[in-house]
């Protein structure tokens, strides 16, 4: 199976591979990954220091934090699977992109909605549902931004010149599949004004559609398109073929099935009825399986590759986003368990759990893959692997320290919410007792976040050293063995 | 992995792009519809005594939701309050789902910053919200909540949430053409009331101040369910 990923440089002579729009997308990664790392860092600020806030209302916490969501999940998060899939499936496929007027489109358009995400959030401007924030004029724009890049990709798909669809395709087709439908269901409303408008879902309706989507955007923006990259960048960097070919298919057909069914579990205890509740709860736990089954493939890829490990950065990334990607998998389902949701939700425990995600799993493996592209689509040698292993440890000790620290939080406050006395009543009646109690954590989550972003700058400025240098990449690539 | 090539599925599914993209369409759907569908007929469920006591938002409170939506307000309360014993010690009644009926979009939120805001309404004076949203420390020492004085400022625009009122009943709340006509009158009169409260605290304001209409709305959150529980004699 091995075969698909050992393609060798190609295309046709008159319809070479599109590496011009690979090279755009790295580019806008990088700007979107400071920008967005940049705000977090910031709003972090704001929880353990009010007058970060400034008294400027488009800079308010309420204000920023959706920008920040939004600029890690789609601006970072979208371009970085946009350049693996350009860069990848040309290759996998054996063919140039169908049309280079519409992978132009898809990132020019892609990088205006980021723009007017950017002006619309800090003024106030938001249907308020989470990662789903933007007015209905961007959301038009972005169902047909997002369905010309997937029409560009299948018609690619459709012209591809070998039989078998290699299993990071797959990966990336339940992305373009699923991605719109959560984006149409979730979005529908009646326009009050240009904009502002109110959804066509009620109360509670609207709450289980909303994390309906909320969920799967983690599932199928956050998931999916990043086991596909992993699945093919993975044995690309480390030169070995993917573990079990078998295995791949199972936990691929059983994660785009189960994964639907989890939404609930954000709303566990709420006043959605109990049948949904419980459905959340079942299909969250059985979740673990098929998550484990993509981690395990991808760590028993390097059978055989473990001593590079020690030396590669690039391998080193790959790694820990591999092993975080098993950890926040493992804790996702302990946490949609009603007893444990009962302490964990609404406290810092699930920001935790949620950067365990975004950094440790979304955020290595992108990191890997720039490390990895770059090079390469400029044809020229990496400025320094030092510096990339200094970035490598900076963001896993600052991941380490973020998500201690919330786990922390999150468990002193959902601890003193409920504590009760001898007599029944409330231990801490006072609210703001146990925000005081946050402080000394939001400090140092602010200082982890301020580690992983001091990274993402010396990547920015390491791969940006390695675009303007003279000196070609030598390194000859690394093919998977049989 | 050497037997690969001889599996049925390798031949039958993943050459074929159509046939997976159908099946992974599929594979995606069973859940969310047998999830979410029945939400449209679970109202039968709903208790229809709660049902008729919950009251839409009046134009004035639209106006505050519109403005606790685009602050951000949701991002750091929830109003969502859990039937656990220390919760309605500390809020008040759980929350039940009758209770958001009219709340498009729904606000329940997903973090406790701040505390939780469903049964806010009542539990303060409306001088506590203005001073509270000019100065947060200034009513609750040590809040890491920013301070919100454009708030006290601006003025709502009455065409506007007549606009959002029309989108609103389009999308099903009972509101009469009558009440659609006199948004601004209606928006008046609420906020008359509050702009004395605040006079007796010492306070000067108007009624098309945003502070007033955000205040009308916090005021809102909750009373409906207190009303129903007080005349049912109190009973959770
Ligand atoms: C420098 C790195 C980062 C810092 C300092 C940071 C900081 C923060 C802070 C302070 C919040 C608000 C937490 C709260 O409500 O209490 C937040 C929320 C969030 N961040 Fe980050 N962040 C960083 C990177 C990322 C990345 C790379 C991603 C995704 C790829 C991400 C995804 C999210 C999400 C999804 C939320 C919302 C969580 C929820 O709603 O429960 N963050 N972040
Ligand atoms: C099997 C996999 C997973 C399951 C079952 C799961 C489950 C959960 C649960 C129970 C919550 C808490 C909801 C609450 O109490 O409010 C949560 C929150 C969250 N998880 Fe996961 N998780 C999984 C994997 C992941 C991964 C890999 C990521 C990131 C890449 C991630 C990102 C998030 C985000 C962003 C939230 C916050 C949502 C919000 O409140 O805004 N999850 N997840």
């Amino acid at each position: 199976m091995s075969s698909a990923v050992a393609t060798a440089p190609g295309g046709t002579s008159d319809r070479p591979y599109d590496d011009a729009i690979v090279k755009k997308f790295i580019l806008a990664t990088m700007l979107w990954a400071v920008v967005g790392m940049t705000v977090g860092v910031w709003i972090a600020l704001e929880l353990a220091w009010w007058p970060a806030n400034m008294g400027i209302p488009y800079f308010t916490f309420g204000r920023l934090r959706p920008l920040h969501t939004n600029a890690v999940i789609f601006a970072f998060g979208g371009n970085i699977v946009f350049t693996s899939m350009y860069y990848s499936m040309q290759r996998l496929l054996k063919v140039r992109m169908w049309s280079d007027f519409l992978s132009s489109f898809h990132f020019w358009g892609w990088q205006g909605i980021i723009v007017a995400a950017a002006v619309t959030l800090p003024l106030g401007l938001t249907q308020s549902k989470e990662y789903a924030e933007l007015i209905w004029p961007i959301d038009l724009a972005i169902a047909v931004v997002f369905l010309a890049g997937a029409l560009n990709f299948a018609m690619t798909i459709a012209n591809r010149k070998v039989k078998h669809l290699y299993v990071a395709i797959w990966f990336y087709m339940s992305f373009l599949i699923t991605i719109p439908v959560l984006h149409v269901f979730n979005s529908l409303a009646i326009p009050a004004t240009l904009t502002r408008s109110y959804p066509v879902y009620s109360g509670m309706t609207d709450a289980l559609v909303q994390w309906w989507y909320g969920h799967n955007a983690v599932g199928f923006f956050l998931t999916t398109p990043f086991l596909g990259m992993m699945y093919y960048y993975l044995p690309r960097a480390s030169g070995r073929p993917v573990f079990s070919y078998r295995l791949s298919i199972v936990h691929f057909w059983a994660l785009v099935f189960l994964y639907i069914w989890a939404g609930p579990h954000h709303l566990l205890y709420s006043a959605l009825p109990d049948w949904a509740q419980t459905l959340g709860m079942v299909f969250s736990i059985m979740l673990i399986a098929p998550s484990w089954g993509g981690m395990l493939n991808g760590l028993l890829t390097l059978r055989g590759a473990w001593d590079r490990v020690r030396t590669d950065p690039i391998l080193k990334f790959m790694v820990v986003a591999v092993s975080f990607y098993g950890m926040s998998t493992f804790e996702g389902p302990m946490m949609s368990i009603r007893a444990v949701s009962a302490l964990s939700h609404y406290t810092n425990w699930v920001i935790g759990h949620v950067h365990s995600g975004a950094l440790g799993w979304v955020g290595m493996i992108s990191f890997a893959i720039l490390y990895w592209l770059t090079p390469r689509v400029w044809n020229r040698k990496l400025y320094s692997e030092s510096l990339a292993t200094t970035h490598f440890w900076l963001a896993t000790i600052g991941i380490v320290i973020y998500t201690v620290t919330m786990w922390g939080a999150g468990l002193t406050e959902g601890l003193m919410w409920r504590a009760v006395d001898d007599g029944g009543q409330l231990a801490y009646p006072v609210f703001m007792d146990i925000v005081n109690r946050l402080s000394p954590f939001y400090w140092l989550r602010f200082l982890g976040g301020l580690m992983y972003l001091t990274g993402a700058l010396m990547m920015a400025f390491n791969l940006i050293r390695t675009i303007t240098g003279t000196e070609p990449h030598a390194q000859p690539e690394a093919v998977p063995a049989k | 992995m050497s037997n690969d090539n001889t599996h049925w599925h390798r031949s039958l599914i993943e050459p074929k792009a159509g046939l997976m993209a159908v099946l992974t369409t599929v594979f995606i759907s069973v859940g969310g519809l047998v999830e979410i569908l029945p939400m449209f007929t679970a109202s039968a469920g709903n208790q229809a005594d709660l049902l008729e006591q919950i009251h839409p938002y009046t134009p004035l409170e639209v106006a505050g939701r519109d403005i606790y939506t685009r602050e951000g307000c949701y991002v750091c309360h929830s109003q969502m309050v859990r039937p656990f014993r220390d919760e309605t010690l500390r809020y008040g009644v759980w929350s039940r789902s009758e209770e958001y009926v009219w709340d498009r979009p729904f606000l329940l939120g997903s973090r406790r910053i701040g505390p939780d805001l469903h049964r806010v309404g009542g539990k303060y004076p409306d001088a506590w919200h203005y001073e509270h949203m000019r100065d947060p420390r200034s009513t609750s020492p040590g809040s890491v909540m920013p301070p919100y004085q454009w708030l006290h400022e601006s003025k709502v625009d009455t065409e506007d949430i007549r606009a959002s009122v029309v989108a609103l009943s389009r999308v099903g709340t009972p509101y009469t053409q009558d009440e659609i006509d006199h948004v601004p009158d209606l928006m008046k009169e609420q906020g008359t009331v509050i702009v004395q409260h605040l006079a007796d605290a010492g306070i000067t304001a108007e009624w098309d101040d945003e502070i007033v209409a955000l205040t009308s709305y916090l005021q809102r959150l909750g009373r409906d369910r207190k009303a129903t529980l007080a005349t049912a004699g109190g009973a959770q």
